[in-house]
């Protein structure tokens, strides 16, 4: 059994660049389960927020990110579905069985895996294609099963959806909601509201870098206790 | 146009009957720039590689440096490989001035910031692709070099057959070092010189075309081994 990473306690983290703040000053807890779906307008900070907690961005002096487990640990329990997902210059096979493989397993037994998780998310005709000839869904469905092959405790994922078309879409969320109740932690950005109405269990609504609320959905979207998340929810535009 | 037309029939002539000079100082060729292509790949490619991947201070510099290296002039480098290799020279124990070995070495020093920098400006591309991927999975520092190294390698394939270019048609460098020596060191680029000096058109021009013959066929056997430009895109 691994141990648990989860809860995560993030402390006054904040992501500067060139001066400018970007995220934060944030001190929240990301809980054990549930499936929690990040809003805000453009330019809010849900990726830099999504980056920041899975450790990719350099967080300010006196911010810190408390994983249950040393924070090496914890890297390698955590799933990140990118935007526009990266497709290495492999066939589909190699790219799902790649992380396996950096981390040490053998060749063939990573290949088996990753061919069971390509027939999960419906690709395994594509195996032996090359992983830059997949169509957009496809590409993004090639890019959660590489996320999850190493089965981690939370996956982290940044407007997977952007830019599917409505069947890869329900695809894609038929998959996150299978996922998720396996067991698997998510945390999802996008600012699809119809989308977010269909998957969130609970609702962080982001503006200039600060979450301004964060509560159960069926709360978010019936009464948003922020002036901005009135806004949003209505569709106007919000600065 | 006479002395060009006589070149390729001389070359011809030379090439049917299997002229057993001509064969030794091509084998020579080959031999000379296919090693040190072989070494300039093994350093300069990790090196280009590694350049694309790791931020230090003074990244920028060497990367100018390596550039400006490119055009290193062959006679200067053969004149310092001459010097290093001399017998009052720091290396002149090893009696290797004169032979091809020397040749290999003088062509190593010319073609790794070539493959050096063409590689790290092909990788630094693929780097810029991968970064997030490559990081988000926690990879440790040798094993985005590799996983570069062999996503990029068509890439990189073009950086040694371009350090393989510029080594076969070299002659300032060998020149010097190896001396041109009949049964030694004479290559194919050191006879063409000698000749022409000597006023033999025809033979020169000759081995010009084999030559020439001799680089493109080595590019196309390398394309097709490695199957690059057999499908679409990659």
């Amino acid at each position: 059994m691994v141990d648990a990473i989860l809860p995560l306690s993030v402390e006054n983290a904040q992501v500067r660049r060139r001066g400018k703040v970007l995220v934060g000053p944030i001190t929240t807890t990301v809980s054990e389960t549930g499936l929690s779906i990040v809003m805000g307008p453009n330019g809010a900070g849900k990726t830099t927020l999504l980056r920041l907690l899975h450790g990719m961005e350099r967080i300010a002096p006196g911010g810190q990110l408390n994983w249950q487990v040393p924070e090496p640990k914890a890297r390698g329990q955590q799933g990140f579905v990118f935007q526009a997902p990266i497709m290495m210059r492999r066939s589909a096979l190699e790219n799902v069985a790649y992380p396996l493989i950096i981390h040490g397993m053998a060749r063939s037994v990573a290949r088996d895996r990753a061919k069971a998780w390509l027939a999960r998310v419906g690709l395994q005709g594509s195996a032996e294609k090359r992983a830059t000839v997949l169509s957009g869904g496809e590409r993004q469905k090639l890019a959660l099963a590489r996320a999850l092959i190493r089965q981690p405790q939370i996956l982290f994922l940044d407007e997977p959806c952007a830019n599917l078309d409505g069947r890869a879409t329900r695809e894609f969320e038929a998959l996150l909601l299978e996922i998720h109740q396996e067991g698997t932690r998510i945390v999802m950005s996008t600012h699809d509201i119809g989308q977010a109405r269909r998957l969130a269990q609970d609702v962080w609504f982001i503006h200039h870098g600060q979450i301004l609320e964060k509560t159960p959905a069926e709360t978010f979207f019936e009464h948003p206790e922020s002036m901005e998340a009135r806004a949003f929810l209505q569709g106007d535009i919000i600065e | 146009m006479n002395d060009i037309l006589a070149g390729l029939i001389h070359a011809a002539h030379l090439i049917f009957t299997l002229d057993a000079d001509l064969i030794e100082i091509s084998v020579r060729s080959l031999r000379v720039t296919l090693s040190a292509v072989v070494v300039s790949s093994l350093i300069g490619l990790p090196l280009g590689c590694w350049l694309a991947v790791q931020r230090f201070r003074f990244r920028r510099l060497v990367i100018a440096t390596l550039n400006a290296l490119m055009g290193l002039p062959p006679v200067v480098v053969g004149l310092i490989v001459y010097l290093l290799l001399s017998r009052s020279g720091p290396f002149g124990v090893f009696g290797l001035l004169f032979t091809p070995t020397a040749m290999i070495i003088a062509q190593v020093v010319i073609l790794t910031p070539l493959i050096a920098s063409i590689s790290h400006q092909a990788i630094r591309d693929l780097w810029a692709e991968y970064h997030d991927l490559l990081i988000s999975l926690n990879t440790t520092r040798r094993q985005r070099i590799l996983t570069l190294l062999w996503d990029g390698r068509r890439a990189l394939l073009t950086a040694s057959l371009a350090g393989f270019g510029r080594g076969i048609g070299e002659v300032g460098a060998i020149m010097i070092v190896g001396g041109n020596i009949d049964h030694a060191t004479r290559v194919l680029t050191t006879a063409i010189s000698l000749e022409t000096g000597k006023g033999n058109f025809s033979l020169a021009l000759a081995l010009g075309f084999v030559l020439i013959g001799l680089a493109v066929a080595v590019n196309l056997i390398i394309h097709s081994l490695s199957r690059t430009e057999v499908s679409g895109r990659w």
